[in-house]
């Protein structure tokens, strides 16, 4: 129990709960300068196909450092962008929340997400693992890496206009 | 011979010699039909490359049309393609995506067939009495070609032979491409695959249009440094051309500078690549061979287009796959340099990632408008799809027409192929 203690393991699950669901307000609201205000600079944000964990040499979904991160929020408001002007509607529910580990400042997350995008009058569902490393800080968590497993991650998906 | 349907005899009326395509080209499931059975079961069809199944007993599955296939290589190192379709009833007999095996066997019955597709062995054979016939019950095979590991299979026995299908200029293009190996063999890395809403000749059209580009891929070309952005500009700059190359093939040269990637190697190192440069200069890569692998790793500087159903797009395979008459299927293909670079090779996936796939900053932008196309053809049946775009100022190039590169000579190079087949 030492390495958590600096971290308050009675309140750790709700606060931990808290932060994911305002992420996923932020991502539905598509708040996305305040999401990004929620990251490590040197963290990654990645979907990867298939199971792999060498993300460096394995081709993702998306491998997005903080660069690519900014330039995909500013891809996703400057509004030249067909796919994204008027993007789709999504309402998103992360649950089953677990907490895999807490050593020292570092907590490593799991969760479950679901995602429904709404546009052209049609829905669809999308369902992840997804898995954030968090940091705690004096202003709350920050992101480390958030890697998000998408089902069929390797199978026919659709394209995404959003975040998950 | 005319068409079996009077409904679509009149094939002028459904691409009219002044380059105008029909709405029910896109909707109408009769025609479509008729299109699988008279192009995609008639001509050759691209199914895999070589380095997807690289060893003996490596597999994978594709398609030739609707009809799903397994590509395999056998314990000689022959490539075989059949259909995934267990002659007893029919089920399939692999559902793994890729792999290695020495044998299928069906999971029905129980039935065993080897690498070549042939029946090795049936439970309990006595109830077919003693004039069954193990050789006529293999899985069925295809006629299977490569050129340059690019491998295409067909169900038509009396088609020409691949090289002579492709022709000697589009054969020229593919060596031209495979050189973004930088001197090592090209290889797949990995692919993006979506699902659009549209019918699969508005992809067919769209890998052989440069006019969209600055249009739909402007959020791209935002995200760019000014030098890359710069070379994007070619419809700008006017630089480029697109030429049909028969049979439905076509090449849309956008960066013609980068059309020979061996060429030019004492060009500077562009700034994106400086970098990387040094990387492999540390890593101890002689000088020439930095420069020859950081030219490759941008990709070619052309889409080749080939009819029907892949496209060698700057620097990855373009794949279609028909579903429905209003549904396709698309694979973004990711090459790299077998044995090269770890370094070349991760710039390369993301490039690849940048662009390509359901999260890219270009394909949900170009999944968009083909699933608009489609939805706008609920609209005005009776209105034409223009495709003449260039018509006016095309020169003879050396097998057909060239154009702008912004002109629609492409998209006429794949109708007319179409017509020529939907007229057999
Ligand atoms: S269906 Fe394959 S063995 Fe019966
Ligand atoms: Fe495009």
């Amino acid at each position: 129990m030492t390495e958590m203690s600096k971290i308050d393991t009675s309140t750790l699950l709700p606060q931990v709960t808290a932060f994911l669901w305002a992420e996923a307000d932020l991502l539905d609201r598509k708040e996305y300068d305040h999401w990004l205000d929620l990251w490590q600079p040197e963290g990654f944000y990645t979907l990867p196909i298939g199971d792999t964990t060498d993300f460096a040499n394995a081709l993702n979904l998306c491998h997005d450092n903080d660069k690519m991160r900014r330039d995909r929020i500013e891809r996703f408001k400057q509004g030249f962008s067909i796919s994204s002007a008027p993007p789709a509607l999504t309402v998103r529910t992360v649950s089953r929340i677990v907490i895999e580990k807490a050593e020292g400042d570092v907590i490593t997350v799991r969760s479950a997400e679901h995602v429904i995008e709404d546009k052209f009058g049609r829905q669809r569902v999308w369902a992840a693992n997804m898995t954030h490393t968090l940091v705690v800080t004096d202003t709350g968590f920050v992101i480390r890496a958030k890697v998000v497993r998408l089902l069929n991650s390797d199978g026919m998906l659709n394209s995404f206009s959003y975040l998950f | 011979m005319s068409l079996d349907m009077p409904k679509f005899s009149d094939l002028d009326a459904l691409y009219s010699p002044d380059a105008k395509v029909a709405t029910q080209m896109y909707e109408d499931p009769e025609l479509f039909k008729l299109e699988m059975d008279k192009i995609f079961r008639k001509t050759w069809v691209w199914v895999a490359h070589d380095s997807e199944f690289p060893e003996k007993g490596s597999f994978k599955l594709s398609h030739v049309g609707l009809e799903p296939v397994i590509v395999v290589r056998d314990r000689k190192g022959v490539i075989h393609v059949m259909l995934n379709r267990c002659r007893h009833r029919a089920a399939t007999v692999c559902e793994v995506k890729k792999g290695k095996t020495s044998s299928f066997q069906c999971p029905y019955h129980g039935w065993g067939y080897g690498l070549d597709g042939s029946l090795r062995a049936l439970p309990y054979p006595e109830q077919y009495g003693d004039d069954f016939n193990k050789e006529q019950h293999g899985l069925q095979r295809l006629r299977t070609e490569s050129y340059n590991g690019m491998v295409f299979a067909t169900f038509n026995d009396d088609l020409e032979p691949l090289v002579d299908f492709l022709g000697p200029e589009v054969c020229r293009y593919i060596d031209l491409f495979m050189k973004q190996g930088g001197g090592f063999p090209v290889k797949v890395l990995g692919e993006h695959q979506f699902s659009v809403p549209m019918n699969w000749k508005v992809q067919l059209e769209n890998t052989t249009d440069a006019y969209h580009f600055p249009v739909v891929h402007k959020s791209f070309m935002q995200s760019l440094d000014g030098q890359t952005e710069e070379i994007f500009r070619f419809l700008e700059t006017g630089k480029g051309f697109v030429e049909d190359l028969g049979n439905g093939h076509s090449v849309m040269a956008m960066i013609p500078e980068l059309i020979d990637l061996d060429e030019n190697l004492d060009a500077p190192i562009p700034e994106r690549f400086t970098d990387l440069a040094q990387e492999l200069r540390d890593e101890g890569y002689p000088e020439d061979q930095v420069k020859k692998i950081v030219r490759a790793v941008g990709g070619a500087g052309f889409n080749l287009n080939l009819f029907p159903n892949v496209s060698f797009s700057l620097s990855f395979f373009r794949v279609l796959t028909p579903i429905t008459v209003e549904k396709t299927d698309i694979r973004h293909i990711a090459l790299g340099m077998d044995g090269g670079p770890a370094a070349a090779n991760q710039m390369r996936l993301r490039l690849h990632e940048h662009f390509q796939g359901p999260m890219g900053f270009g394909s949900p932008d170009d999944a968009e408008v083909w699933e608009r196309v489609q939805r706008g053809t609920k609209g005005g049946e009776d209105l034409p799809v223009l495709v003449n775009r260039g018509l006016v100022d095309e020169v003879p190039g050396t097998l057909g027409p060239r154009g702008h590169i912004s002109a629609e000579t492409g998209m006429r190079a794949a109708y007319k192929m179409w017509k020529g087949m939907m007229s057999q």
